[in-house]
């Protein structure tokens, strides 16, 4: 299935849920949809037989300054296509739909992301920190993040 | 290097095969040429450092031989990148070990921090923020070739240290410094059991 035709599958059945498709030469085409929806088009993805998509490649955080954001690149082994979708919320509320329960992949890059974006994942089971301490303040790969004076004692600038 | 350089110049008053040397020679031979290291690897470093332990390298030859175990080693490479998570690990590593212990840090991360310098939030600025280090190995990774060379300086290290009457050796000012920290360590204990005192009371 082409990309094109994955757009049209998704527009005609979740309509005003899909915000912008982007199509253009030498970059990956991605879909922008409203975050209130995550979980219903990932499962249509998910399951319908010729999408098929059963691989979540990658979930990552992002940070647009203003806004937040999530990317996830899905897969399909069997069909051999694959398809990147962008959602953005507000800093000030960062909260996104888990989709752990869809792919179970999803689990740990969720808390990555929670934990360097500080994006909150509703319906996470175990969303705790995943690679700094428990104890860790701030979330650091956010573009506003300010570099600790000290950690437990150590002094952390050079 | 210590005792078997007077291999080459034995005691030849008494006969070709004896040798005159001190107790503490003979220590530092042992102690040199039997270092137990911790098997314990960081980061990329440690990919070098499984190479120097491979047949090409063999650092078995220099009577090192790897531990599971701190309690068992004599010495311990940090081998790659120290963050401040693993810091207080190491740390602690360290202090499990056995007297006489030896650190080697190796590479440019565990030295001072390497890529991790400016931006690394979450990385420690060399490992001798919190051990002390003896020998120090350049190289983003070094080569084995280099951690060979950090191996013998260890041992030249080992084979010159003190063992007897180790306080009359020091220099004037040495011994200062060391009455000077014990009396700041007091003053310090004094204060936190003041402090402890009063949240009872």
């Amino acid at each position: 299935m082409t990309i094109e035709n994955i757009f049209e599958r998704l527009k005609k059945e979740f309509g005003d849920a899909i915000l912008s498709e982007t199509v253009e030469q030498n970059f990956e085409p991605f879909i922008r949809i409203s975050p209130q929806n995550v979980v219903d088009i990932m499962l249509f993805l998910r399951d319908e037989e010729d999408l098929k998509f059963d691989y979540l490649a990658c979930l990552s955080g992002m940070d647009y300054k203003e806004t937040l954001g999530v990317v996830y690149h899905l897969y399909s082994i069997q069909h051999k296509h694959r398809v990147t979708i962008k959602i953005e919320v507000p800093k000030e509320d960062p909260k996104v739909p888990s989709i752990s329960k869809v792919w179970r992949t999803a689990d740990w890059h969720e808390r990555e992301a929670y934990d360097m974006f500080g994006l909150i994942f509703v319906g996470h089971e175990n969303l705790i920190r995943i690679l700094t301490p428990y104890d860790w303040e701030g979330h650091p790969l956010r573009k506003d993040y300010k570099q600790p004076e000290e950690y437990h004692g150590l002094k952390v600038p050079y | 290097m210590g005792l078997l350089d007077k291999l080459d110049k034995p005691f030849e008053y008494a006969g070709p095969d004896i040798v005159l040397g001190t107790i503490e020679d003979l220590l530092n031979w042992g102690r040199a040429k039997s270092d137990w290291y911790m098997s314990f690897g960081l980061a990329c470093c440690a990919i070098e450092f499984m190479a120097v332990n491979a047949a090409h390298f063999d650092l078995m030859r220099f009577g090192a031989i790897p531990r599971p175990s701190p309690r068992q080693s004599d010495f311990i490479i940090i081998s790659g990148t120290v963050t401040l998570k693993m810091a207080e690990r190491v740390k602690r590593l360290y202090e499990q070990m056995a007297e006489p212990k030896y650190v080697m840090s190796m590479g440019s991360c565990a030295n001072s921090g390497g890529p991790y310098w400016e931006h690394g939030y979450h990385v420690l600025k060399g490992v001798d923020r919190v051990i002390p280090v003896d020998v120090y190995v350049p190289g983003c990774p070094p080569r084995p070739e280099a951690f060979l060379e950090g191996m013998v300086r260890l041992q030249e290290k080992i084979s010159k240290q003190e063992i007897f009457r180790k306080r009359q050796k020091f220099s004037k000012e040495d011994l200062q410094a060391i009455e000077d920290r014990k009396k700041a360590m007091d003053e310090h204990f004094a204060k936190y059991l003041e402090l402890q005192n009063k949240l009872k009371g």
